[in-house]
Order: structure tokens, then C-alpha cells, then sequence
């Protein structure tokens, strides 16, 4: 038996365009290990899993499992040398069953074509029952929890005998409770003999659970090391090539007038209010982060406020001037800057270039326009310009956004949002899914738009992101704001209590802070 | 308790009470006229068998992940060469084959331009129809006539029932081929390996590539196998329903086919409901305007059917779901 079940040397992969994804990559697996590949988006780990398992061609270097050499044409080629792969963006038929899902490509069939669904029922069951990953085997996968279809997928490689486990960033979509169901499934895992390739880009997780741990940076490896000689200090030096600041460093806040002012503002979903008469003032020159678990009318809250839902009851002042809802264009207008929640989504028109993406809020305004005529070269000049000045990283200003890493799209949401003259700044989740590097980055540039003098309004699901930023913090809870503190007279315990509901400020001190209007009757 | 057939019930609700109403209406009517109402339920199934196979060929393709909108080329051309083998040669079994052969042609033309090629999927549809409509067209020679027909068979027994019996068992062979065929693209789309990699092929592309299915040949297979179908359907048109070629002689019916694999929610048994139905609404019409019963101008009458697509369409359009990567070129990493 050879001494790595896995082994890649010299991996090169260039893709059209330029980028060189991996250069020169060496890396191994021990048998029975949990080696964690850890690295910024866009550091080339998916790319090196990808060609693991087929779905990519190395343009140089070879691959060898059991020390023997192998050439990998395919998944099929890889699943049959025992590789499984879970990755990042599941690959799940929404409406299959989860028996469908991972019998799929390697059915149980009679007569040589048709399903023998009872018996792959079984086989699912009795597989989910020994590696303790329990699942309904007749559940259809678009109606279970992110956390159950991980789990699906660990079952499908399992299903086809993986020795060989590759978990491509698995933590980015689970709640802290679900990451430790997790890391319990891999342990076990392990110690029935299958190898676990853990790919994230979070420091705390690879401390926890990794044997080994290999750094990837720009295409290359840094090395491999093991959580005994390091700490996430020099962890998160060697992935981003420089010493990271992991706390957030700012002074002081000097909060000048008031600059957002809302009252009474009530948002309803299907007759439901999801969003309880709330009022907030937010000054210039401060952050006032909302705390609160997800799903208690963050969301709805800051959707009335970009213009993107009409509330039912309440009023909007922006700078003094009252504002319309539900009228993106004049908030924009009036120095609303949004960086929204889902990226992808709401931020960024994908298909369309960095270029354009860039000037998505005034594209129709001089010079990017001169009457109804677009100005290519002044929208060009303004994304090169930008992607300078915020580090955007990628092969130029006309590549689609759809290609860059998640960092690298959040900072092209950034540069179009701080580029304008904004008076009030409202960031839903700026940094979910980032890597260190990025988050740094993010944060750095809204304490500068704070100390510009723009009011902000933080939305986060971290309460460390919460706490590191905000001047002020509200707590949200089933759509009320129920607390309102100074942040440095608050810890993370105290607002633990608040956002799960067990405790609430009395109506006097709310309506004192301003965010209600009156005591309840 | 839960029983399977209260579960059945709850969640056919509106299915069960049309069915019901649809037995009484047609035990009123028999008992009016017995004949006439074997006749127009016996013309509904005819009507339906092109609609059927060209909402099967079309779903198919669908399942996939490929639109389809060249069926009413598909079935024009395979009719028109159906037609020509037959004059040719006298036979109606190689006239048949020969039209199914040419749907499946066709059917590789639209895989090759949607697959290979790339090519936006409604535009290699409409490539197919241009091709039938032109061809066809041109060579079509006034005067020629089939050598024969096909002729019904009756089925001991069973073509005794009453209603049924006359609607059901006294057909021609490829009446009998298609109403067999449903359930064999049902029992293939849903309990073979076949049919779940069709599915997840069209649903979810990249997953099934992930696990090892071939994207590109199963829509390949699909596609070329669906226009045997559509074939089929041109091939009954002129060697059983009609007797001859006419231009343009599908009249619409490829286009009607796909509303009914719509209303059908892309499920070979729903779609033959649908299928049935319209059937019924042209035999309707055409019983109605041949009893001048109605003093509406026969114009109107004649809109029935297609009245009935905008209506189905415009009412279950939004509640029904197409398979998710249906129109999508595939693009392997
Ligand atoms: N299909 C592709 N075409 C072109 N460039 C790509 C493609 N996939 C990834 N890249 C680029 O290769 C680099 C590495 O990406 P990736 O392997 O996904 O990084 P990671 O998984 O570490 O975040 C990035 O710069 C990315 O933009
Ligand atoms: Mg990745």
C-alpha cells in the first residue's frame, strides 16, 4: 500500500482568458485523513477538485490514486477509482426524491432497464442508518433544509463506494449547529478509512477538524502544515500572502444630523405583518448595525427601504426630504447606497461586464450617457478606473461578472455603491461568503464611508461582524426592534438573549432611543 | 386514516368531478341518440391520435431539456413521405415505417442544431417546419392517390361493449399502435433507467453530467426517438385517416399537440386526457356544423378547438411547471 491514497503533481490549469488556476500544484491524501485545502475564493481550489474528479483536463501534471498513475476522462472514470465529490453548488434534481438522487447514474434496475425503487429505497436506508446521515429516502429534495441535502450528497458518493470524500467548501450554506453536525459525520467518516478532502476558506474550522492542511493562494500552494504549529494568524497570513488585521480597526465615531429617519414603518406578507411598526434614526458618520437571527424582517425592512417592496404604514426621510417608497431611482437619487443581501441576485445583472455593472445606477446620466446614446468609452474608462482602485480582481473590464469569485463580485458591487456620492449606506450581509482577505477589505472601506460622514445601516447574520463594526446596535427580533445599545456597553451573551426573545428593552427606553414612536397601549 | 385512495381523491379533486360529469353527459346524449354519440365520441379518438403522438414527441424532447416546436414539420414531412413510399410501392407497412424513419430524421436535424450547434431551439423548430412547409409544397403532385387505406379491425369480444366497444376496439392498427404506445412512454419515462436519466437530464444537466450521464446523447436519443412519434402521427394522417396527401394537410395539429402536452403537465396520461379533449371539441364541432343545429355561421363553430387551446393555455399556464433546464444549451466545462 502506497503512502497516499491520492496524490496530484505539477497540476497546471489555464483557462481561456489567461487565468492560470493552478500552476504547478502538488498534493496528497493520506488514507483515513481529513486534509483541509484552505485558500481565498478564486485561489484555484475548486478548479484542482474539479480535475480530480474529471470534469476538468490538467493541462499539465499528473494524478495518481494508490500510487498508481491514472488518467481521469471523466466523473465516471472517477467515480470509479472510488472518488466522490459534494460540490460547492449541490448537484441535486430539486424534484426528484432523495432515493431518485442518489441512485441517479448508478441505478438498481431489473430486466436490465427498469428501476427497482424499493430495493435502492433500502439500500438508501440502510446506508443512511449506518453512517448515522439520516434522511427521508422519499422526500423530495427541494423541500429539505440545505443541511439534509448536503447530507444527500454525501450519501451519493457513498452510495457509489467513495474511498476518496472531496467536501468543496461544505460550511458556506449551514448554520453553526449544522457545521458541527457535520464535522461529526466526517470524523466518523474518517474513522471508518475514507480520506476527506475539506475545502473552506474559514480559519476557525480548519483548526477544528483538519489532520493536515494545505494553503493555496493565487493558483499556487503555500505549503502543508498541521493545526498544531499554526494559529489562524499565520494561517490567514499564508492564504492571503500578507499579515491580516482580523479585528476591525476604527476610532471613535463622531455622529453628525441625522440622516435616515424612519417611523412607523410596517411591512406585510400576505396580510402577515413581517415588519412591526419600526422606527430608526441612523445619524451621519455612524453605524448602526441590526443584530438579529435571520428571518425576523431583516430582509423586508431593508427591501422597503431600497425602494424594492412598499410597506403598509410608515414614513421614509432621507436628509431631511421625504421619500417615496418603492422607487429605487429617486432613493438612488438622493444618495441611497444598497449593497444587497443576495449578490447574485439583486446586485449584479451576471451576464452582463464588469463595465456595465459598474455603472447600473447611472448609466443614464452623463457622461456614462449623452441623451439616449450610451458612452462606451467613458463607461470603460470609469470600470478600469475602479477596478484599480478597488482591487477587483479579473481578466478585464468586459468579462461577464458571472465569472468572477464571490469576493471579487461583491467588490464590483462596492466600487459601483462608494463611487457615487452617498448619503446613507445600507449593507445587508456585505460579507457573507467571503474569505478573510475580502471581509478585511469590506469592512476597511465601510468604517472609511463612515468616517466620510455617510450613515450606516449594517444588517448581519454575524454577530462578530455586528459587533466589530457598529457604533449602535439594534436587535430585531419577529419584527420588532426590541433593543438598542451603544456597542461598546454590550456583549455577545447579553445580545444572544435579545435575538433569541428571552428579554426586550421596556417600550419608555425604546421610545427614548427613538425606535418607536409610542408605548404599546 | 390515510389511505392511498383518499390521498388519490384529495389531490384529483377537480379531475374526478370532470370525469363524472363527462360519463353522465355521455349517458344523456346516448340515450338521446344512440348513434350519434358513438360517432362523434369515435371521431374524439381519431381526432386525438395525432395530437397524442405529437404531445408525446414533444414531451419527450422536453423531458430532455429540448423544445420542440417543429413537430408540425416533423409530421408534414413524414406524412408527405409516407404518402409518396406508398404510391410508390402499394405498401402501407413500409409507407409507415418510411414516415416514422422521416420524423426521426427530422428529430436528429433539431438535436443536431440544438445540441451540437447551439442554435436558439425555437428558431431550429421553426427551421424544420420552413423545410416540411417548403418541400412538401413543391413536390406535391395534384392527382395522386394512396394504394389503400388502413382498415379497423375489430377485437372479439371486446368491440361488443356498447359505447365503448364501437369507440375503443373497432380501429385501424395504428390507432391500436399509439393508444399502446402512451403507456409505454409512461412505463419508460417513469419506472426505467431511461426515463430518470431523461428526467434529470432535463431538469438538472449538470448534476447528471456530474454523475456520469452523457448530457449530449441522451438528448441526442431523446430527440431522435420522440420524432419517431411525430412520424407516426404524419404517417396516420395520409395511410389512415385520410387516404391521400394534401398541402398542408396537418393543419395546425403540431402546434395544437404542443398545448396538450402543456395542459398535460409535460405526463404522457394527462396529455392523452388533453388529447382526448380536444379531439372531442373538433368532433364536436365538426357534428354541429354537419346538423346545421346552431344558427351560428360555421366559422365560429369551426374555431372551437382552437378556442379551447387559448382558453386551456391562458388558465393553467401559470400553475404548471416545465422541466427547468428545458431550452438550454448545455455547455460541458
Ligand atoms: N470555467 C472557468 N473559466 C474561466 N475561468 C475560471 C473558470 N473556473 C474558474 N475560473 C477562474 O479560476 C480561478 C480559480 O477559481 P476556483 O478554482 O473556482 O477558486 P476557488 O474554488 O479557490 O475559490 C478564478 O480566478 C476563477 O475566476
Ligand atoms: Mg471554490
Amino acid at each position: 500500500m502506497s503512502e497516499y491514497v491520492l496524490e496530484a503533481r505539477g497540476i497546471t490549469k489555464r483557462f481561456p482568458g489567461g487565468v492560470v488556476a493552478n500552476d504547478h500544484v502538488d498534493f496528497n491524501l493520506r488514507p483515513g485523513e481529513i486534509h483541509a485545502l484552505l485558500g481565498e475564493n478564486g485561489a484555484g481550489k475548486t478548479t484542482l477538485m474539479n480535475i480530480i474528479y474529471g470534469l476538468y483536463q490538467p493541462d499539465e501534471g499528473q494524478i495518481f490514486v494508490d500510487g498508481r498513475p491514472v488518467v481521469i476522462r471523466s466523473p465516471h472514470d472517477a467515480i470509479r477509482l472510488g472518488i466522490g465529490m459534494v460540490h460547492q453548488h449541490f448537484m441535486l434534481v430539486p424534484v426528484f426524491t432523495v432515493t431518485e438522487n442518489i441512485i441517479l447514474g448508478a441505478e438498481v434496475v431489473r430486466f436490465g432497464i427498469v428501476l427497482d425503487l424499493p430495493r435502492a429505497r433500502q439500500q438508501v436506508l440502510e446506508l443512511s442508518r449506518r453512517y448515522g446521515l439520516e434522511v427521508d429516502p422519499d422526500a423530495l429534495v427541494e423541500d429539505l433544509p440545505v443541511g439534509v441535502q448536503q447530507r444527500v450528497e454525501i450519501l451519493k458518493a457513498l452510495y457509489r463506494d467513495a474511498r476518496i470524500l472531496i467536501l468543496d467548501e461544505p460550511t458556506a450554506v449551514l448554520t453553526p449547529q449544522e457545521v458541527e453536525e457535520l464535522f461529526a459525520v466526517m470524523r466518523q467518516l474518517r474513522d471508518r478509512g475514507v480520506s476527506i478532502i475539506f475545502i473552506t476558506h474559514k480559519l476557525k474550522e480548519v483548526l477544528a477538524i483538519a489532520d493536515r492542511i494545505t494553503v493555496m493562494r493565487r493558483g499556487k500552494v503555500v505549503g502543508t502544515t498541521t493545526p498544531d504549529q499554526v494559529d489562524e494568524q499565520k494561517l490567514a497570513a499564508m492564504m492571503v500572502g500578507r499579515e491580516v488585521v482580523l479585528e476591525v480597526q476604527k476610532t471613535p465615531a463622531k455622529p453628525g444630523p441625522v440622516v435616515l429617519d424612519i417611523r412607523d414603518l410596517r411591512v406585510e406578507e400576505n396580510g402577515v405583518p413581517v415588519v412591526k411598526d419600526v422606527s430608526l434614526q441612523v445619524r451621519a458618520g455612524e453605524i448602526l448595525g441590526i443584530a438579529g437571527v435571520q428571518g425576523n424582517g431583516q430582509t423586508e425592512l431593508a427591501e422597503a427601504l431600497t425602494g424594492l417592496r412598499r410597506p403598509q404604514k410608515g414614513t421614509l426621510v432621507l436628509d431631511g426630504k421625504s421619500m417615496p417608497f418603492n422607487n429605487a431611482r429617486i432613493l438612488i437619487e438622493n444618495g441611497l447606497g444598497h449593497i444587497p443581501e443576495d449578490r447574485q441576485k439583486h446586485g449584479l445583472v451576471l451576464p452582463f461586464s464588469i463595465a456595465d455593472n459598474l455603472v447600473l445606477c447611472t448609466y443614464y446620466k452623463p457622461p456614462f450617457a449623452r441623451g439616449w446614446q450610451r458612452q462606451p468609452q467613458a463607461i470603460l474608462e470609469n470600470a478600469e478606473r475602479l477596478i484599480e482602485q478597488f482591487d477587483i480582481r479579473a481578466a478585464g473590464p468586459m468579462v461577464p461578472v458571472a465569472t468572477l469569485s464571490g469576493g471579487n463580485q461583491q467588490k464590483v458591487i462596492v466600487a459601483r455603491e462608494f463611487s457615487r456620492p452617498i448619503r446613507f449606506l445600507l449593507a445587508n450581509q456585505p460579507t457573507r461568503g467571503l474569505d478573510v482577505g475580502s471581509i478585511e477589505y469590506i469592512h476597511r472601506r465601510i468604517v472609511e464611508m463612515r468616517d466620510q460622514g455617510v450613515a450606516v445601516l449594517l444588517i448581519s447574520a454575524e454577530l462578530d461582524e455586528i459587533m466589530s463594526l457598529s457604533d449602535r446596535i439594534a436587535v430585531m427580533y419577529e419584527g420588532e426592534i426590541v433593543a438598542v445599545f451603544d456597542a461598546d456597553k454590550v456583549d455577545k451573551a447579553t445580545l444572544g438573549m435579545y435575538m433569541a426573545g428571552a428579554r426586550r428593552q421596556g417600550d419608555d427606553e425604546l421610545v427614548a432611543a427613538g425606535v418607536r414612536t409610542q408605548t404599546r397601549a | 386514516m390515510k389511505t392511498p385512495w383518499r390521498t388519490f381523491f384529495r389531490q384529483n379533486r377537480g379531475r374526478m368531478i370532470a370525469a363524472v360529469a363527462l360519463v353522465l353527459f355521455v349517458a344523456y346524449a346516448y340515450n338521446r341518440n344512440a348513434q350519434i354519440t358513438e360517432a362523434v365520441l369515435a371521431s374524439s379518438l381519431r381526432q386525438s391520435i395525432p395530437l397524442i403522438l405529437g404531445a408525446l414527441c414533444g414531451l419527450i424532447g422536453e423531458r430532455s431539456g429540448i423544445i420542440n416546436i417543429g413537430i408540425e414539420g416533423q409530421m408534414l414531412m413524414a406524412a408527405f413521405v409516407s404518402f409518396l413510399v406508398n404510391v410508390k410501392t402499394g405498401s402501407l407497412i413500409l409507407a409507415t415505417i418510411a414516415g416514422v424513419l422521416m420524423g426521426a430524421l427530422m428529430g436528429w436535424a433539431l438535436a443536431f442544431m440544438s445540441v451540437t450547434l447551439r442554435i436558439d431551439q425555437i428558431i431550429g423548430g421553426t427551421v424544420l417546419n420552413m423545410i416540411a412547409f417548403g418541400l412538401t409544397g413543391y413536390f406535391y403532385q395534384v392527382g395522386l392517390a394512396t394504394k389503400g387505406k388502413f382498415q379497423p379491425i375489430a377485437i372479439p369480444l371486446l368491440s361488443k361493449i356498447p359505447i365503448i366497444g364501437p369507440v375503443f376496439f373497432q380501429n385501424p392498427p395504428l390507432t391500436y399502435l399509439t393508444l399502446v404506445l402512451i403507456f409505454v412512454v409512461h412505463f419508460f419515462l417513469y419506472y426505467t433507467r431511461w426515463g430518470l436519466r431523461t428526467r434529470a437530464v432535463g431538469e438538472h444537466p449538470r448534476a447528471a453530467d456530474t454523475l456520469g450521464i452523457d448530457v449530449y446523447r441522451m438528448r441526442y436519443m431523446n430527440v431522435t426517438l420522440a420524432g419517431m412519434l411525430a412520424g407516426l402521427a404524419g404517417a396516420y394522417l395520409t395511410l389512415e385517416a385520410v387516404g391521400s396527401f394534401e398541402r398542408m394537410m396537418t393543419n395546425g395539429r403540431g402546434f395544437v399537440a404542443l398545448a396538450v402536452m402543456i395542459f398535460g403537465k409535460w405526463d404522457p396520461l394527462s396529455a392523452w386526457g388533453a388529447a382526448l379533449l380536444f379531439g372531442f371539441a373538433t368532433a364536436l364541432q365538426t357534428q354541429l356544423q354537419f346538423m346545421g343545429a346552431l344558427q351560428i355561421p360555421h366559422q365560429f363553430i369551426g374555431m372551437l378547438p382552437y378556442l379551447l387551446t387559448i382558453i386551456v393555455l391562458a388558465g393553467v399556464g401559470g400553475r404548471t411547471r416545465p422541466p427547468a433546464a428545458v431550452g438550454q444549451p448545455y455547455v460541458k466545462e
